[in-house]
């Protein structure tokens, strides 16, 4: 029977395996790529809208607010977080998908302060939630609490909910954290109206605040209304 | 703990791959050798065949058997047929003394003892050079014999020729989706064949020579798979075992999943054993391409089938988990939000194409078995079927068959 195996086939069959394997390896890497792409795309798609709304803010600085198009929607920062999160845990390039997080929170926080002004300005209809969450080891809870966060924000899509990796290497998040004292074992924490929740909170809690707020925005809203008509 | 799950994930895929790979390359390099003869063939000379019908409790389908062994292409007065009534409790035996008439027909009625018991008494009594069996649920087709006698006319070395086994009548899904399993099968044993490395003499109409049961002693119990046993010690004694794909046998397969589930349960139970107890030949170059290909592939198969369902249960049971955490924090929304990731979250690791890969060869490998029985090239739903059905039972029928040989439990035939 020895000479019946052919060792030759063997070996030319591991080859090919070896190769099938490499192409599948770059195949991957090639649709990786692409999805890497994707998200760049994405981002420089919202950084220049944001760019071009701070720059249109502050050249009508003194006129009407109908002149101010702010076309960055909620649910588009929000589908790149689910993007970038979904990356992080299967994209496998963290390199990459690092930098990125890190120019989406940049992103976020731009796009929290102009969302910010604009409201302030002319008064819209807007309300934030600034949330800091670290991995599942650390924070039991912040996985149910970014549940509650997305259920709120498809139900109120007024609400802007702006996430934050705890232990991102990046100064502007680390200001915030300074700003709103934010601990690492007081996690997920949450700011609201520059009020500060840390620790898990339930869904009907966070609405009523968000619902104050929606209040409190409209009651401006009108209340400055009424003293523009009023001689 | 992933890591090590990673690593064991990437080499079952690796070896998987490696097997498929290497039928086709087997194909490529013998594919011209696959010939369907549509016409009948002669041989120079015909010499007596004895085949052995062991029968038990099977008064329905025993009729249409012998019928059809009286009807094959071949001199009559070469035949010898044996009716072998193991002690069946139902009118198996008046429908075997039917056939009593006929001078070419013996029948033997015994007190039940197991297949294997029938089959030699029915070796007991061969008088002639070659043996074949049928089991009594199965039908020949006419020029099956010839097409079979031809291969030991060309070749004094071969020793055992398998026919080409595949499914009588499917009725239902169960029984399509075997018929797309048994196309498969036919390509496999053919490839098997080319190598040289069968480890199944089926009991539908496997021929032998009568020398293979002279010099290595009759059939064994074989944990219920005794044409596996008698496979694995013919080829542990060099004796070439070859597969004529155009002789066409087609059997009764179960119709419903208890009766399937049953039926794996013996044949894998049967292989995980038959392989203990031949361990010494595994990876010993001298027992060639059998104990370097054969065997490692059932071995791959069953480890592989066997960790992807654990896979599959951990991320079923991950998912369960992550929806109940989700209900309990939210309550029931039913959220669109994963939908806008579309084809972003596409699964685009390696292994996924790779599995493809496999997927894509082993549709490849029916549509060619199929190609072998019926001569042309068909797309059918039956592949699904089998794919799906297989998928999901496969892995019971393999781990049940692992925890009886653990905890020594023997199956039963039915």
């Amino acid at each position: 029977m020895n000479d019946k195996i052919d060792w030759k086939k063997y070996l030319i069959v591991f080859l090919f395996t070896v190769g099938l394997f490499f192409s599948a390896s770059y195949a991957s890497n090639y649709f990786g790529d692409k999805k890497i792409n994707q998200l760049k795309s994405i981002q420089e798609g919202i950084s220049i809208d944001i760019l071009s709304s701070e720059t249109q803010f502050s050249l009508l600085a003194d006129l009407s607010c109908k002149n101010i198009s702010y076309s960055v929607l909620s649910g588009e920062l929000g589908e790149l977080g689910n993007k970038l999160e979904w990356s992080e845990k299967n994209l496998g390039k963290a390199d990459t998908v690092s930098y990125l997080k890190k120019y989406y929170s940049l992103l976020q926080i731009k796009d929290y302060l102009l969302t910010k002004k604009i409201s302030e300005r002319c008064k819209t209809k807007a309300a934030f939630i600034l949330y800091f969450y670290t991995t599942k080891e650390n924070c039991s809870e912040c996985e149910r609490e970014g549940l509650v966060l997305s259920a709120l924000r498809e139900k109120y899509p007024e609400l802007r909910v702006y996430s934050f990796d705890y232990s991102i290497d990046l100064s502007a998040v680390r200001s915030m954290l300074q700003i709103y004292k934010i601990e690492d074992t007081k996690l997920p924490a949450l700011v609201i109206d520059d009020d500060v929740l840390t620790g898990f909170r339930e869904m009907e809690e966070l609405e009523s605040i968000i619902k104050k707020s929606f209040k409190l925005e409209e009651a401006k809203s009108v209340e400055e209304t009424e003293s523009k008509e009023l001689p | 703990m992933t890591l090590i799950s990673d690593i064991l994930f990437n080499v079952l895929i690796f070896l998987s791959v490696y097997v498929q790979m290497f039928f086709f390359i087997t194909f490529l390099e013998n594919r011209k050798k696959i010939i369907i003869r549509n016409h009948p063939i002669k041989l120079t000379k015909y010499p007596k065949v004895t085949v052995i019908v062991p029968c038990w409790n099977e008064e329905k389908t025993i009729y249409k058997t012998v019928r059809s062994l009286l009807d094959l292409n071949y001199p009559k007065d070469k035949i010898n047929i044996f009716l072998i009534d193991d002690g069946s409790t139902d009118g198996t035996w008046d429908a075997v003394s039917k056939f009593s008439g006929y001078p070419n027909v013996k029948t033997f009625h015994k007190e039940n003892g197991g297949k294997y018991t029938a089959l030699n008494l029915g070796l007991e009594n061969v008088k002639t050079d070659f043996v074949g069996c049928l089991d009594a649920d199965s039908i020949v087709e006419a020029e099956s014999l010839v097409r079979i006698m031809s291969y030991f006319e060309r070749d004094k070395n071969t020793m055992a020729v398998a026919p080409s086994v595949t499914v009588l009548n499917p009725n239902n899904i169960i029984q399509e989706a075997q018929k797309a399993e048994y196309h498969m099968g036919v390509f496999t044993k053919k490839m098997l064949g080319f190598l040289g490395a069968i480890h199944v003499t089926p009991g539908p109409f496997t021929i032998f020579r009568k020398q293979v049961f002279d010099n290595l002693g009759p059939y064994r119990h074989g944990y219920s798979t005794e044409d596996m046993e008698i496979a694995y010690r013919m080829q542990k004694n060099d004796y070439k075992i070859e597969h004529c794909n155009d002789a066409y046998v087609y059997t009764k397969t179960p119709s419903s999943i208890r009766k399937l589930y049953r039926q794996r349960l013996r044949w894998i139970y049967g292989f995980i054993n038959n392989t203990i107890d031949y361990r010494g030949v595994l990876f010993r170059k001298k027992y060639g391409n059998f104990a370097l290909f054969t065997l490692p592939t059932g071995i791959i198969s069953i480890s592989a089938v066997s960790y992807l369902f654990g896979k599959m249960i951990y991320n079923l049971g991950h998912l369960i988990y992550s929806k109940i955490i989700s209900v309990g924090t939210v309550g029931w929304s039913f959220s669109t939000s994963t939908n806008n990731l579309s084809w972003f979250s596409m699964d685009a690791h390696p292994s996924m194409f790779l599995i493809i890969f496999v997927y894509s060869l082993v549709i490849f490998a029916i549509v060619l078995g199929r190609k072998m029985v019926e001569g042309r090239w068909v797309l059918s739903l039956n592949m699904l079927y089998y794919l799906l059905l297989f998928r999901i039972l496969a892995p019971l029928w393999l781990i049940n068959a692992i925890y009886n040989t653990v905890i020594s439990k023997k199956p039963a035939w039915r």
